[in-house]
């Protein structure tokens, strides 16, 4: 740190910025060199993308290019917010990712106070080597197995059928759709997510424990008044990241489960985009319907950010 | 009053214990149940319904089919190929990149990190992303699985913590001995985060073998597919064609057919899962450790 005041306080001799920005690049030449990759990555894959977002105000065809296409204006975007499709999608969205949120957000946190009340240390171990586990299986076999044991002579029916209930294929039922696909991803993401939690309890110190219980907290006393004060700042980093997210639901996994007969429960934004815009080469309003989801997905991340500023002072920047 | 807290806190830890057992079998159980079926004999496994605890008989054909089946075994080699390829572009990309951000006397350093950041909270979205891809003239390469996701933004700034605790005077030194920037990333920085690179090589190579989305929209020709999309079509469209159709099984043929469909079917999921499984245990620690680097805030 002290090199570099030292360095800039050395360089600052009234030269122009052109020249310094030379002489820079002249001692740096072979980092500059490195950063090449990087920036023509970023520049091809992250930036003349967003700069293609504004084919959402023209009538883009390929043959045209983004420059000579015809410019619409709100068009694409009056156009999505008349179809029948904007209620049904903006809908599924909000309730897949709410509800997400709402069971999905506390399940990793609960793992893992429990995990870190576990005394045995094998045990312990097991249980997080096994529940990081479905993290990693790839979500075409995770997909493939759910569509296997919810049909009608799966796995499920079968458990259901000893408490009496009717075999029915649960990926073909509508008001299923939203129960499975959360539930599936909890399954898949608790153990993994509850890792930076387990990290923040490692972090608290011991002594206060050791205080606590000389004092006389129980351990419930103890969960309530120190660790979950410790974890705090944790839980809101991720709760903003969480928030971030709300309006925005991968269609990967989507595209993987659904089918016509759930559409009205399962059809999300995202898949809407990929269905016009992949499938259907309605370029122009599909990115129309893409940016719509990433303006709500920025503003809730900014709000959340702003709102945590002012309550807790954590913030993400 | 001692004892009876230590009662209390018995019972909760017994019951915690229980709990997070049945956890464990939930998160573990799909995965043996499916093991256990693509070991079963196939009419046996299609007459059977509900849980498995060990095979219904015992065959391997299952495997002996998926392995002479010309376009899993197609599959399987191109995924190792996007696996292995992929992962070394990344890696070379991720380093290079890590060490330049991580020279904070950089002029252009507020710039380049600018340029980081903002993808992070914004992106072009699919389309835009596509229609890039296509103008490029990826589509249908092998590349296009390859160079869009050349560069992970949360890998790169895991990598360029661990650059910056390596100290700085190692560097300078270096720098008097008259070693370039090359020598001095390849020679002195990436020998010493060796644990950090291989976890994010770990995180890279994961995710290419677990990738299906990219070449399904990238990708035309069946035999540049890679094994997720040879298993998408087995598994999900296999279904798909159950659920639409209730056909009787009537004739003898069809019902072997659909016994080796769904056998297969099993096996093919043990075969692309395995080698994440077998390596998993080993490497845990490491993924874990990748996750705590990258949440550590500057």
């Amino acid at each position: 740190m002290k090199s570099v005041e030292i360095g800039k306080a050395l360089t600052v001799k009234e030269e122009s910025f052109f020249k310094k920005l030379k002489k820079d690049f002249s001692m740096n030449k072979y980092i500059y060199l490195m950063a090449l990759p990087m920036i023509v990555y970023f520049i091809l894959f992250c930036y003349i993308p967003m700069y293609g977002i504004i084919i959402a105000f023209k009538d883009f065809s390929p043959r045209l290019g983004i420059m000579g296409s015809k410019w619409v204006g709100f068009k694409h975007f009056y156009n999505f917010f008349k179809s029948i499709y904007f209620g049904r999608t903006f809908k599924n969205t909000a309730l897949i990712s709410l509800y997400s949120l709402l069971w999905g957000f506390p399940a990793p946190i609960i793992l893992a106070l429990l995990i870190n009340e576990v005394r045995i240390n094998k045990f312990k171990k097991a249980v997080q080597t096994i529940t990081y586990l479905p993290h990693f299986i790839s979500l075409v076999v995770i997909c493939g197995l759910i569509i296997d044991f919810t049909a009608t002579d799966g796995l499920l029916n079968f458990i259901l059928s000893k408490f009496g209930v009717t075999p029915v294929n649960w990926l073909t039922k509508p008001e299923w759709f939203r129960t499975i696909y959360i539930s599936s991803g909890i399954w898949q993401s608790m153990g993994w997510d509850s890792i930076i939690y387990l990290a923040a309890l490692t972090n608290i110190n011991p002594s206060l424990y050791e205080a606590a219980m000389i004092d006389g907290a129980n351990r419930w006393q103890q969960l309530v008044h120190i660790t979950l004060p410790s974890i705090a700042p944790t839980i809101v980093i991720m709760l903003i990241l969480n928030i971030g997210g709300l309006m925005s639901v991968g269609y990967e996994k989507i595209i993987l489960l659904y089918n016509p007969l759930t559409y009205t429960t399962s059809d999300v934004i995202s898949s809407y985009v990929y269905r016009k815009g992949i499938l259907g080469a309605n370029y122009s309003f599909s990115t129309a319907v893409g940016l719509i989801e990433s303006a709500i997905g920025f503003t809730l991340i900014y709000f959340a950010n702003k709102f945590s500023k002012k309550i807790s002072e954590i913030s993400l920047w | 009053m001692v004892y009876k807290k230590s009662v209390s806190e018995r019972t909760f830890d017994v019951v915690n214990i229980i709990f997070l057992s049945i956890l464990v079998i939930i998160c573990a159980y799909p995965l043996y149940y499916v093991l256990m079926c693509s070991l079963s004999d196939p009419y046996q496994l299609m007459k059977h319904k509900g849980i498995l605890l060990k095979p219904l008989g015992f065959t391997l054909n299952g495997y002996k089919l998926v392995f002479q089946n010309p376009s899993i075994r197609t599959g399987f080699f191109n995924t190792l190929f996007y696996v292995i390829a992929g992962t070394f572009v990344n890696m070379l990309l991720t380093a290079m990149s890590a060490y330049v951000i991580s020279r904070k006397n950089l002029m252009c350093h507020k710039f380049l990190m600018i340029m980081i950041t903002i993808p992070m909270f914004f992106s072009g979205g699919l389309i835009p992303f596509y229609l890039q891809v296509q103008r490029l003239g990826l589509i249908n390469t092998r590349w296009a699985l390859i160079f869009p996701s050349a560069l992970s933004i949360w890998n790169l700034i895991i990598l360029r913590t661990a650059f910056n605790s390596v100290p700085e005077s190692l560097i300078e030194s270096a720098k008097l001995d008259g070693a370039n920037d090359f020598t001095i990333l390849f020679k002195i920085i990436i020998p010493l985060s060796k644990a950090t690179l291989a976890v994010i090589a770990l995180f890279y190579a994961v995710g290419h073998w677990n990738s299906w989305f990219n070449a399904m929209i990238f990708l035309r020709d069946r035999t540049k597919f890679p094994l997720q999309l040879i298993l998408r079509e087995i598994l999900i469209s296999n279904e798909t064609r159950e659920m639409m159709n209730n056909l009787p099984r009537t004739s003898a043929q069809f019902i072997q057919a659909e016994a080796y469909k769904t056998l297969i079917k099993y096996c093919t999921i043990i075969v692309s899962t395995l080698p994440i499984v077998c390596v998993y245990p080993f490497i845990q620690k490491y993924f874990v450790k990748g996750v705590m680097l990258g949440s550590t805030k500057e």
